[in-house]
């Protein structure tokens, strides 16, 4: 149990003072003090580039900072290497994964174990504690042949099983699935009452308050406030961490009557890889001025299925997928661009964006039509202004044209990749996870952004783990489960139960079900 | 054809293991994410140094040694360039093999045209009196199957002990290495002194066992074609063993079909591991999957652990 705040006795498993980080661009920490007393789960929010990541990548030994003082256990520390951090017990699940693609879940977790135990008895404990904790990993699997979601799990269950004494989590929940939220929160309770310190960042500020005792608020690098989250209201904190009100969507829900727009036929695909799920006779049909979001646990084919969609797989068959009509399976991404399907892969650092070119050049990337490229030349003023407009339209902070992505806080790396695609004004937009770790302002623009381009008229196919998001936009919501998806349900019809059923693969008692609570309502 | 297989298989063994010790070396480096062209140059240093010593003090091991620390020495200079300073590791390679190279031809120029006197049933020691197995020594030169017990080794580092899966984790994302508290410079520097002293005793091989002499144009290549080889071998180093020999054997098989009367142009024997590597390059790269998991990620790409 945490001791009163007032205690004079008291000694902080860890303390900051006055910690300062600059980079060219931006003062991305300054003169931050914080303190963490043992058994305390303290969250850290702030708007995206509000230097959430780079104070705890300090605390990590990742980034030195330039000046300030870290305490650890009440004496003056110096963390200068991760390894130095791991000595001290101190643990942490990374934004953006801090994994190994080639080798498996079994290798990457006994890579971090301070124990040096086989590879089977690793597997052993890794699915033992993986059930418990609710987060379902097999351990032969390969890293990259899963999704963001699946690698969330995995980062979470290596840190976990390090034991730490404080362990800092940064976003550790934007791809799990509520359920498994729950789940993570009764255990990271657990492990408080042990003893073990948390430092928690979420954008999502329910969670904050359901699990955290004391929050600090960042924001532009500065501690604008300290506070209880659990006698804050979320409109509160909201209002601390941007210094305004948040304003609610607004949109003009018009029943859709446009043509189809996207259409899928029968698609079926065996998995690529032995751990990749195989699509079996996906259809669906999109109007313009409709947004169809799928909703699903990730894993369950919504990569594969993605990746059939953007055209970075092929089909033989060109009837499988046609966009206004025209058949497109066989198209590659370039060339599906050119008839007017845009999309946004689910991992940003990767797919998304080429972290060491500048964002200029990352626009470019996909969008090298006419405006941009003329006879073989790039056209760097309309280039460099295009990036600007992403920039200036979606808020992104802490960076210009010319800033290289890597370098970009994650959630504003994010509102710039979905930004280059709403800005094109495509046909159909195809996007996956399109508000991953981004904070609550910057989302509902997000969102606005899509229900603009659905407005236009355009089809827009979401893919999401995030049921309130679907809730919030989708016009008509399906449930993609072990490669099959669901029949789509209208909006006056969702039902947050019979999602959840049909998640778990059980359509046909979902469907029962929200037979059943019609009736009810009714 | 009436060849008789004994002497073919033995020269493919004495034609191979030099591409064994430079291979396998270089392919540990690369497992850590370092590129180290500089084989070459390495094997040119370590041929001279050892044939220098063993002349000298008249042990062919001492002269061994001797490859192996110069060998070490050499790729010391690299990682401090390379790793270290973070110049390019491509450029680096370069310069050490023009650098090996020019060393070796400077510090040889007294030993031209000596011949180096040995018993080969000597060098096995008292291990060629041992009943059974004991001609397999005398006829087979221990260099040979030492060869074979680091083969047994570098498969089981890698396949099977923690700290090799650490030098592949390295490999494939240094900085996730360097999150979870792994010292990635350190790690890539042991790698890097491995393919040195690696190449170094290949070196030694090659101009004390191989031919016993020392000439310029000795190893004629043998550096490149290892750094080949690995690429051929997929990073995988039993396929980098039978490339060896592979490679090993067409070099004799030139041999062997001119004293046969078959007129092949020597120029495509010489060609055929680089033709191989490129037929292998082509052939992984059009499988992604494959490609990504062959590849060690962070091949040629310097770190920088302040971020
Ligand atoms: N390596 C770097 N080089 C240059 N600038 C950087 C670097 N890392 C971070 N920054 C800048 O520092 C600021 C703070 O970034 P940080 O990643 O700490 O934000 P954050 O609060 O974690 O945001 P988010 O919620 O989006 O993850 C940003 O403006 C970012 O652009
Ligand atoms: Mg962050």
């Amino acid at each position: 149990m945490p001791l009163p705040e007032t205690d004079p006795g008291r000694q902080f498993r860890l303390e900051l003072r006055g910690i300062s980080k600059s980079y060219p661009a931006v003062r991305a920490n300054d003169r931050i003090d914080l303190t963490v007393a043992p058994g305390e789960i303290h969250a850290v929010v702030g708007e995206n580039g509000a230097g959430k990541s780079t104070l705890m990548k300090i605390i990590y030994g990742m980034v030195r900072p330039d000046a300030g003082d870290v305490l650890w256990n009440g004496r003056e520390t110096q963390i200068s290497s991760p390894a130095e951090a791991q000595r001290l017990g101190i643990g942490m699940v990374f934004q953006h994964f801090a994994l190994f693609d080639t080798l498996t879940v079994a290798e990457n977790i006994a890579l971090a174990l301070p124990e040096k135990l086989p590879l089977k008895a690793v597997a052993a404990r890794i699915v033992e504690v993986a059930s418990r904790y609710g987060l379902p990993v097999d351990p032969g699997r390969h890293i990259y042949t899963m999704s963001v979601g699946e690698r969330q799990r995995v980062e979470i269950i290596r840190s976990l099983l390090q034991k730490p004494g404080l362990l800092i989590m940064d976003e550790p929940t934007s791809v799990l699935t509520p359920q498994a939220v729950d789940t993570l929160f009764v255990t990271l309770r657990e492990l408080a009452a042990d003893g073990c310190s948390i430092l928690y960042i979420s954008h999502k500020l329910d969670e904050i308050r359901a699990l955290c005792e004391r929050a600090t608020i960042l924001r532009g690098g500065k501690v604008t406030g300290v506070c209880d989250p659990r006698r804050e209201s979320s409109n509160a904190m909201a209002r601390m961490m941007i210094g305004a009100d948040i304003q609610a969507i607004s949109s003009a829900r018009t029943v859709s009557a446009g043509s189809e727009r996207l259409a899928i036929h029968n698609l079926s695909l065996p998995a690529s890889d032995p751990f990749g799920t195989t699509l079996s006779d996906i259809s669906l049909s999109i109007r313009g001025g409709e947004v169809l979001g799928i909703a699903g646990v990730s894993g369950n084919g919504q990569q594969e299925l993605l990746a059939a969609l953007s055209g970075e797989t092929m089909f033989a068959d060109p009837q499988v997928i046609t966009i206004d009509g025209k058949p497109a399976a066989n198209l590659d991404p370039r060339q599906r661009r050119a008839i007017g399907l845009s999309s946004v892969p689910e991992d940003r650092l990767g797919r998304g964006a080429i972290p060491s070119l500048p964002l200029s050049e990352n626009a470019l990337l996909t969008n090298g039509g006419p405006d941009s490229v003329r006879g073989g030349f790039i056209r760097l003023d309309k280039v460099k202004a295009f990036a600007e407009r992403c920039i200036a339209e979606f808020g992104v902070r802490g960076g210009t044209a010319d800033s290289p992505a890597g370098s970009l806080s994650g959630g504003n790396l994010q509102k710039f990749i979905v930004g280059r695609e709403i800005l094109q004004a495509p046909g159909v937009l195809v996007v996956a996870q399109p508000t991953w770790g981004v904070d609550i302002g910057a989302a509902i623009a997000i969102r606005q952004a899509i229900l603009d381009l659905r407005a236009k008229g355009a089809a827009v196919l979401v893919i999401s783990e995030e049921l309130d998001e679907l809730f919030e936009i989708a016009d008509r919501i399906a449930v993609i489960a072990s490669g099959r998806l669901s029949p789509s349900v209208p909006r006056g019809r969702f039902d947050r139960d019979a999602i959840g059923l049909a998640m778990s693969g059980q359509f046909a008692a979902a469907s029962n079900r929200s037979e059943a609570s019609r009736v009810h309502s009714v | 054809m009436g060849f008789d297989l004994l002497p073919i298989l033995l020269s493919t063994l004495i034609a191979g293991t030099p591409l064994v010790y430079a291979g396998l070396g270089e392919l540990i480096t690369e497992r850590a994410g370092v590129l180290n062209m500089g084989v070459e140059g390495t094997m040119v240093t370590g041929a001279v140094v050892a044939f220098a010593v063993a002349l000298t003090t008249g042990n062919l091991w001492l002269g061994v040694l001797a490859a192996m620390a110069a060998g070490a020495l050499l790729s010391l200079l690299f990682a401090v360039l390379a790793i270290s300073f973070r110049a390019n590791q491509l450029a680096v390679g370069l310069a050490m093999t023009i650098f090996g190279t020019g060393l070796g031809s400077y510090l040889g120029r007294p030993y031209v045209g000596m011949a180096l006197v040995q018993d080969a049933t000597q060098a096995g020691g008292g291990l060629a009196q041992l009943p059974v197995i004991g001609p397999l020594f005398s006829a087979v030169h221990p260099l040979i199957w030492l060869s074979w017990i680091l083969f047994a080794a570098v498969w089981y580092f890698l396949a099977r002990s923690r700290a090799g899966l650490a030098l592949r984790a390295v490999g494939e994302a240094p900085t996730s290495a360097h999150a979870i508290g792994y010292p990635v410079v350190r790690i890539r520097y042991w790698a890097t002194l491995f393919g040195g002293a690696m190449s170094g005793i290949a070196g030694a091989y090659m101009s004390t066992v191989y031919a016993s002499l020392w000439t310029e144009g000795l190893i004629a290549g043998r550096g490149w074609i290892a750094v080949a080889l690995v690429v051929f071998a997929t990073w995988r180093p039993e396929r980098c063993i039978a490339g060896a020999y592979l490679f090993g054997g067409a070099t004799m098989a030139q041999l062997f079909a001119q004293s046969a009367g078959i007129g092949l142009p020597s120029e495509l024997m010489s060609a055929l591991p680089y033709l191989a590597t490129i037929v292998v390059l082509v052939l992984i790269s059009r499988d992604a999957s494959l490609m990504r998991l062959s590849v060690p990620a962070s091949l040629g790409k310097p770190f920088n652990p302040q971020g």
